[in-house]
């Protein structure tokens, strides 16, 4: 593995609130390609983890580097708008329409509106919208799974390397999530993109997954490919392995 | 349909007064919004400081408007009387609900949007410019409409503080017991607050989130705010006309202020030195109805050159003195004090003086032949009395009366507005008050004044009070009006304003012809 294929490297990475530490000496690289999921149950520092990469939170000991520049050097702006970001529920500006949502960092970025607009209809198309239906609708006139796609769309939008997920199908009904699931997949692989992804689902984690992180009380307990993590004697593994036990 | 009639001989004067009124409200809730918003915005940043801000906002809006006008007059730059001072202080009422509804509808917003907004890589000001404010707008736009109807309700008591506006009406109404002034001015108001409350519901609505006939709103809401720009430049053009007339007048002499208290009779002695001095093509500037103490204020801190004062009232209300009886002591004394302490000299006596008068209804005192107060004190045991508030609680008021007479009322005396205890007594409400001596409706409303047989009032000699360094221009025309109105005099003139409703102009300008003949 090269430097340049080091997209995000996590060195000794600590944070505390006070003299409550919420993360503890975390050490994980992802390199280009990768989907590592950050798996664990609530409270365990995966979000905290998530956030570390775009600095809506800075830690408070070690080095967070993505591209090979560590996040403090980096201008905070230009790194959030280098990383795509999903949030549970799409995250979507409820004054935005559709276009206005999707087509959101490439307004940041100062796009021409001709170049805007084209890419937001290949955006909607890719996630599975019609672009003549969608544009104009605002976010409260979809349904979740709807509104979860246009979160994709615009994390997608001005084509990062990286993708930041935060457990974006947990408030979804089982069906639409497994459909999502299926295709988030297969556009992650064909976009070639890189991504970090946070869930507390093991299936998902499975299914999306190239390494699976499994957290406990602010430490990565095991990092595992899926066919590792399923034989891992861990009690921790072993009990979200009993989860997807029918 | 007298209403009507009335509507229709004063609406250009009725239309200054709204546009007055709307420029007030105006002015003061941009003010309110320009200082309120960011201050708002600031508090969502820095939380600490939300306790202070808007523990002062709030302490701002519990200050009764009245005393928050009294409050500012004496405070150099942003006091005084005018347009100013009332702006100011509707601001500070204004502020509250702007600020308040500014943190509200900011820090309301879902944190996973604010989040969002964060991570797409928003500037801190893009995140306020694109995200916060259009979605705290509903909110905010609450905020201002219960910041401009408050104000509307408020600006009119600015009027008391020389600001014009609705108020005028609604005071000169309770002042004259003229019904047509209180309903027109009382009626403008609410039809403004409903217009404005009804405009900015529509903007409030057009920025909901998703709404898809914002358009529509906007158009409406945009039609009112033009309505009521028309009023005010239509407003402006005629008071424009006024300002060249007046202008025309202007010569080399300094500009008189002349002030006023807040009665007809003062209105009218301020309105006949105006219109003398004016002929005398000095220019004047009329600063009238000033409510309470703000007549002597407003002289102290050079607001106004002049205006009608009553010796008793300076003697005891504002010098703080115990009330004695001897006309020319009272006088004497005041005049020495006023050049010693404030540099203000007082005219010689106008001829009149306007006495506190208790007051019986005619046809008691005819029945039961009473004469003077002593012959009641025995009767009115059960009687209901009702006196404004200046009579309650000045010095030679209520509680040095009820002692020297021995009155020993069975139910508490209601205190209330002056002006409104005529109507009181007349109704039967009320069963004695005390009024003043020339007032024109003891005849009009058949009201019996009973004599002062302990003579425990102090005299309340009519003067002009003015300022040392105008008394040169005034000095003529005080020496023309000395001695010059009767008490029966004055009591006719305020019964030709406050009985016929004739305007005070009117009435001076007739009783300067009728004394240029006599001379």
């Amino acid at each position: 593995m090269t430097d340049t294929d080091k997209i995000v490297e996590f060195r000794s990475v600590g944070y505390a609130i006070g003299d409550t530490k919420i993360l503890d000496d975390l050490n994980v690289t992802i390199s280009k390609g990768d989907i590592l999921i950050l798996l664990g149950e609530s409270g365990c520092g995966k979000t905290t983890t998530l956030k570390l990469v775009n600095r809506l939170i800075e830690q408070t000991s070690g080095e967070v580097c993505v591209d090979g520049r560590s996040t403090t050097d980096w201008d905070e702006i230009a790194l959030r708008r280098h990383i795509g970001y999903v949030l549970q529920d799409g995250g979507l500006f409820p004054h935005f329409t559709v276009a206005a949502n999707v087509a959101l960092v490439l307004r940041l970025e100062n796009w021409d509106e001709g170049r805007k607009q084209k890419r937001t209809t290949e955006m909607l198309d890719l996630v599975g919208l019609d672009p003549a239906k969608f544009t104009t609708r605002y976010p409260h006139e979809l349904s979740g799974g709807q509104r979860q796609r246009v979160g994709v769309a615009r994390a997608l939008a001005s084509d990062p390397d990286l993708l930041l997920l935060d457990e974006p199908f947990g408030a979804l009904d089982a069906i639409t999530r497994t459909n999502l699931q299926k295709e988030f997949a297969r556009l992650v692989r064909d976009l070639g993109k890189t991504a970090v992804f946070v869930t507390h689902d093991l299936h998902e984690a499975m299914l999306l997954g190239t390494r699976i992180a499994l957290m406990d009380k602010g430490s990565i307990v095991l990092i595992e490919t899926p066919q590792h993590f399923e034989r891992s004697e861990l009690t921790l593994a072993r009990a979200f392995l009993e989860t997807v036990k029918l | 349909m007298i209403f009507l009639e009335f509507l229709k001989q004063n609406w250009p004067e009725l239309l200054t007064l709204t546009r007055e009124h709307i420029f007030l409200v105006l002015v003061s809730t941009c003010a309110a919004v320009l200082i309120g918003v960011p201050l708002g915005i600031l508090l969502t940043r820095i939380r600490s400081l939300q306790t202070p801000i808007l523990g002062f906002a709030n302490i701002m809006q519990t200050v009764p408007s009245l005393a928050l006008f009294g409050l500012l007059i004496p405070i150099p730059f942003i006091g005084g009387i005018g347009a100013r001072t009332a702006v100011i202080a509707l601001a500070l009422y204004a502020l509250l609900p702007v600020i308040r509804n500014t943190v509200t509808g900011i820090l309301g917003i879902d944190p996973k949007i604010r989040e969002a907004a964060v991570a797409m890589g928003m500037t801190d000001w893009q995140r306020l410019k694109m995200v916060e404010l259009p979605l705290a707008m509903p909110v905010m736009l609450t905020g201002i409409r219960v910041a401009v109807v408050i104000s509307v309700g408020v600006a009119t008591v600015a009027a008391a503080v020389g600001a014009g506006g609705l108020g005028t009406y609604i005071f000169r109404g309770l002042r004259q017991n003229d019904n047509n002034l209180l309903v027109a001015g009382a009626l403008a108001s609410a039809i403004l607050a409903l217009l404005c409350d009804f405009a900015l519901g529509q903007f409030e609505r057009a920025y909901a989130i998703g709404e898809r006939s914002s358009a529509r709103r906007k158009f409406l809401g945009f039609g009112v705010v033009i309505l009521l720009l028309a009023i005010i430049a239509i407003g402006s053009i005629s008071n424009f006309r006024s300002e060249i007339s007046n202008s025309e007048l202007a010569n080399d002499n300094k500009k008189i202020v002349v002030g006023s208290k807040d009665f007809t009779e003062s209105v009218i002695l301020a309105e006949i030195l105006a219109q003398m001095l004016e002929k005398k093509g000095i220019a004047v500037t009329r600063q009238f109805e000033l409510g309470g103490n703000l007549a002597h204020d407003s002289l102290l801190s050079k607001q106004i050159d002049v205006y009608p004062e009553y010796t008793g009232t300076a003697y005891t209300a504002i010098l703080k003195h115990q009330p004695i009886t001897d006309p020319q002591a009272v006088y004497d004394q005041t005049k020495a004090e006023y050049a010693d302490k404030f540099k203000l000299m007082l005219s010689p006596p106008l001829g009149f003086s306007n006495d506190f008068a208790i007051l019986v209804r005619g046809d008691v005192a005819r029945k039961n032949n009473l004469k003077t107060i002593s012959d009641t004190v025995s009767m009115a045991k059960d009687w209901q009395a009702g006196f404004g508030q200046d009579f309650m609680s000045r010095a030679d008021g209520y509680a040095g009366f009820a002692k020297a007479y021995g009155f020993n009322f069975a139910k508490q005396p209601r205190e209330m507005d002056l002006s409104l205890t005529y109507r009181a007594l007349q109704s039967g409400e009320l069963d004695i008050i005390a009024g003043n001596s020339t007032d024109g409706l003891i005849s009009a409303l058949d009201l019996y004044q009973l004599a002062d047989d302990k003579h425990y009032f102090p005299p309340y000699q009519a003067v002009f009070i003015a300022r040392q360094d105008v008394t040169e221009t005034l000095s003529n025309a005080f020496e023309t009006l000395k001695n010059a109105i009767s008490t029966d005099e004055m009591r006719r003139l305020n019964y030709e304003v406050d009985g016929n409703k004739r305007t005070p102009k009117e009435v001076a300008a007739e009783w300067l012809r009728k004394i240029k003949l006599a001379n």
